[in-house]
């Protein structure tokens, strides 16, 4: 089972540390980790995927609240969040195949971030499974680089993961 | 707020521990350490200058067990910083609050392999509730305030200060805070009203209650809490190896230890009963055995001032979070509202004390030595010692054979097990309560891991007494060989390998050596009426076991006898 959680930490040096030798230390598993500043420069926004069964969810909150640098941890409800992620796919092309390529970036609403000779690079933003198909038909053509964000997410609807609580 | 005054960062870091009401510290001095060694010259801070960094860390953990106070340690970049983390682990094991300092070297050349340089923040981030790198003077005394602060409330624990060179000959305008600002810390004090109800309720009910309870009614001071919590209810209590002196061991509710050496009744009491208390305990695998089979018939309550310690290793049913004693307080108060007779109990009692005189402690007493024994007499002579322990059988028999009444009498390595802790910790105990006469039960294995220490206690007149069962064997790994390994003692034999007399004679110690049983008694007022630092070589019975035991992956009532 999949879960996503926000967690505010003080924007300080080793903070990621902290949190990144928790899960590897404590055998959690992190599927995808995101990181940036907040509307608060004092304070960083964490998404983090993990995997694992309940206990071990509320294993990871615990364990993650009990660091001095974590402000707040929030496990998203299925359902009632946003979720997306960006990758770029760069993709072998010649001129045979390139229209066939820009027909999938159409379908998906993904773009074409740059255009070269042989390659292309394709951009989409997306939920996982989203990112997950576009790759599994770019696949055919050949990909020759992957590169990721991981998954950021927020509540739909007036709901914030803020320091205040 | 006093008016600012400009001063180094050496300086500071003095104020900080004066306005810390730090006492006394344990370090050892080098290179990027030369300005805070400078101000300590003169500082009016007792510094008692330890043999090896080790030792340190131990006795501040030794004194802060001892006293309750932060214990502070000292200690200069790399080899000085990494011969701390033993110590550290250690404190964090069994959530004891010491402060670590240590030197760096200077900001410039961190990250450049520079000579002793050692990135400790980095290594201790595992084994400390928190670490700061200090990167600028400016931010030393609100590090210094928060690292007190958190090291002694909530789950008490270790923090280190790593402070580069340059920073302490850096100035500022000294100012101490007083408050801290710690967004991510905010530690649960009381407990919620309706969870202790809900335990209160289900305390009425049982019939076949237990009060489990560990470290944390030491470190909450809740003993007299516990002792009217357990009167009221009427119920028997089991304290861990980190309890020892939270409960009286004499009081007719005590069945002494749970687990794997623990008393026979205890582990019958936890597997019978209907209800487990459990208070400032972890469900350690020491304690729990196997976990699967750990008290089949009971419901468990379980308070603890750490949240992630609920249902982390065994299934709770009523977890109330938060501080041990306040928690105590008001349950005693709602169970006194809803109860009206003690009878409840009555007969769950009856049969917990045939236990007890059914199957009691026991060792063959003959001519020979034994270790036991001699525990006995150290209890019998000297009933209010602190008694420290090394770690191995030597461990159990000291939290076995003493009759323990205070908390705080009984220090001993219980999470990370640290052979070698037991003296440098006696003597941060022995510091810290000088009123107190101070045993170091130790084996004759775990001594040589810190019998450097000798010199540290002569030079500065810290009069503990260091009682080796000396069996020339690292005893508790040859009982295992003995029982499962067909007493096959592969590098466990240590027989003649040092005369302890001469080595505390070396070090201008006392050394007294006891053979036969008779000569226990003298030998421990020879000690005691001394007033010097003595080693008492205790040459015992070679091949004793500790029993009784419950075997590695047993159920805790599968609880063998293994006396001669
Ligand atoms: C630093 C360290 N190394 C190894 C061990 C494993 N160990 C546990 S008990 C023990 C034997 C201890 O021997 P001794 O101090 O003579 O005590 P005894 O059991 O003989 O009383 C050993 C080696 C340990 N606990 N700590
Ligand atoms: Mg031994």
């Amino acid at each position: 089972m999949k879960h996503t959680l926000a967690i505010l930490v003080e924007n300080r040096s080793g903070v990621l540390t902290r949190v990144a030798g928790l899960f590897s230390r404590r055998g959690f598993n992190i599927e995808s980790l995101a990181v940036g500043v907040t509307d608060n420069p004092d304070i960083s926004r964490m998404t983090i995927v993990v995997s694992g069964d309940d206990h071990v969810l509320e294993q990871v909150i615990k364990q993650l609240n009990k660091l001095i640098d974590v402000i707040r941890v929030s496990d998203f409800e299925p359902g009632e969040t946003i979720e997306r992620e960006l990758a770029f796919f760069k993709v072998k092309v010649d001129k045979g195949n390139r229209s066939e390529v820009m027909q999938i970036v159409d379908v998906f609403r993904a773009q074409i971030v740059d255009v070269g000779v042989k390659s292309l690079i394709v951009g989409v933003t997306g939920t996982n499974d989203k990112i997950d198909a576009i790759e599994k038909l770019l696949r055919g053509f050949g990909i020759l680089e992957v590169v990721r964000t991981g998954t950021v997410a927020m509540n739909r609807g007036a709901k914030t993961v803020k320091p205040g609580k | 707020m006093g008016k600012k005054t400009r001063m180094t960062g050496a300086r500071a870091l003095i104020e900080s521990l004066y306005a810390e009401k730090v006492e006394v510290m344990f370090g050892y001095p080098g290179g990027v350490l030369l300005p805070i060694y400078d101000e300590l010259y003169d500082a009016d801070i007792d510094h008692i200058l330890v043999r090896h960094e080790q030792a340190a860390a131990h006795a501040a953990d030794g004194y802060a067990r001892a006293t309750g106070k932060v214990g502070v340690c000292l200690a200069t970049s790399g080899p000085g910083a990494t011969n701390l983390v033993t110590g550290i682990a250690n404190a964090y094991m069994d959530s004891v609050p010491i402060v670590a300092i240590t030197g760096q070297v200077p900001r410039p050349l961190i990250g450049n392999d520079a000579f002793q340089e050692a990135n400790i923040t980095g290594i201790t981030l595992p084994i400390t509730k928190h670490n700061y790198l200090v990167t600028d003077v400016i931010d030393l005394p609100w590090i210094i305030k928060e690292a007190f602060h958190i090291a002694s409330t909530g789950r008490q624990g270790p923090v280190l200060v790593d402070i580069p060179k340059d920073v302490t000959t850096d100035e500022i305008d000294f100012e101490y805070p007083d408050k801290v600002h710690l967004n991510g810390y905010k530690p649960v004090k009381t407990g919620h009203k309706q969870q202790i109800k809900r335990g209160a309720e289900a305390i009425i009910k049982a019939r076949r209650p237990v009060i489990y309870v560990g470290g944390g009614i030491i470190s909450s001071n809740a003993s007299k809490e516990l002792l009217e919590f357990a009167e009221i209810i009427n119920a028997p209590v089991t304290t861990t190896l980190m309890a020892k002196g939270a409960f009286p061991d004499i009081h007719p509710l005590c069945v002494g230890m749970p687990g794997m050496h623990g008393t026979k009744y205890a582990n019958f009491a936890i597997q019978e009963s209907d209800l487990l208390i459990a208070i400032g305990v972890r469900f350690d695998d020491r304690v729990t055995g196997k976990v699967d089979s750990f008290a089949p018939n009971a419901r468990i309550i379980h308070i603890d001032v750490d949240p992630a310690e609920i249902s982390k290793n065994v299934r709770v049913d009523i977890p109330i979070v938060g501080n041990a004693r306040s928690i105590l307080k008001v349950l005693v108060e709602f169970i006194s509202e809803l109860k009206k007779s003690k009878s409840g109990t009555t007969e769950w009692i009856r049969k917990v004390e045939k236990w007890k005189q059914l199957y009691p402690l026991k060792y063959l007493m003959d001519e020979s030595l034994k270790p036991q024994y001699i525990v006995e007499q150290i209890n019998e002579l000297y009933p209010d010692s602190i008694i420290v322990t090394e770690v191995g059988q030597n461990q159990m028999w000291a939290a076995q054979y003493f009759k323990y009444s205070q908390p705080r009498t009984f220090i001993s390595s219980g999470g990370l097990g640290t052979m070698g802790f037991g003296f440098p910790a006696a003597m941060g105990a022995k510091k810290g309560r000088p009123d107190k006469v101070v045993f170091d039960i130790a084996g004759d294995g775990s001594f040589q891991m810190n019998s450097q220490e000798l010199a540290t206690v002569v030079k500065n007149d810290i009069p503990v007494i260091v009682a080796i069962l000396n069996n020339g064997f690292l005893g508790m790994v040859r009982q295992w060989q003995d029982l499962f390994f067909d007493k096959r003692y592969s590098f466990t034999s240590i027989d003649n390998s040092v005369d302890f007399v001469k080595l505390a004679e070396a070090y201008g110690a006392l050394g007294l050596r006891v053979t036969k049983p008779e000569e226990v008694g003298p030998a421990l007022k020879e000690a005691v009426d001394s007033l010097r630092p003595t080693v008492i070589d205790f040459v015992v019975e070679r091949e004793e076991n500790v029993s009784p035991m419950v075997p590695a992956g047993a159920a805790i009532n599968e609880i063998l006898d293994l006396e001669a």
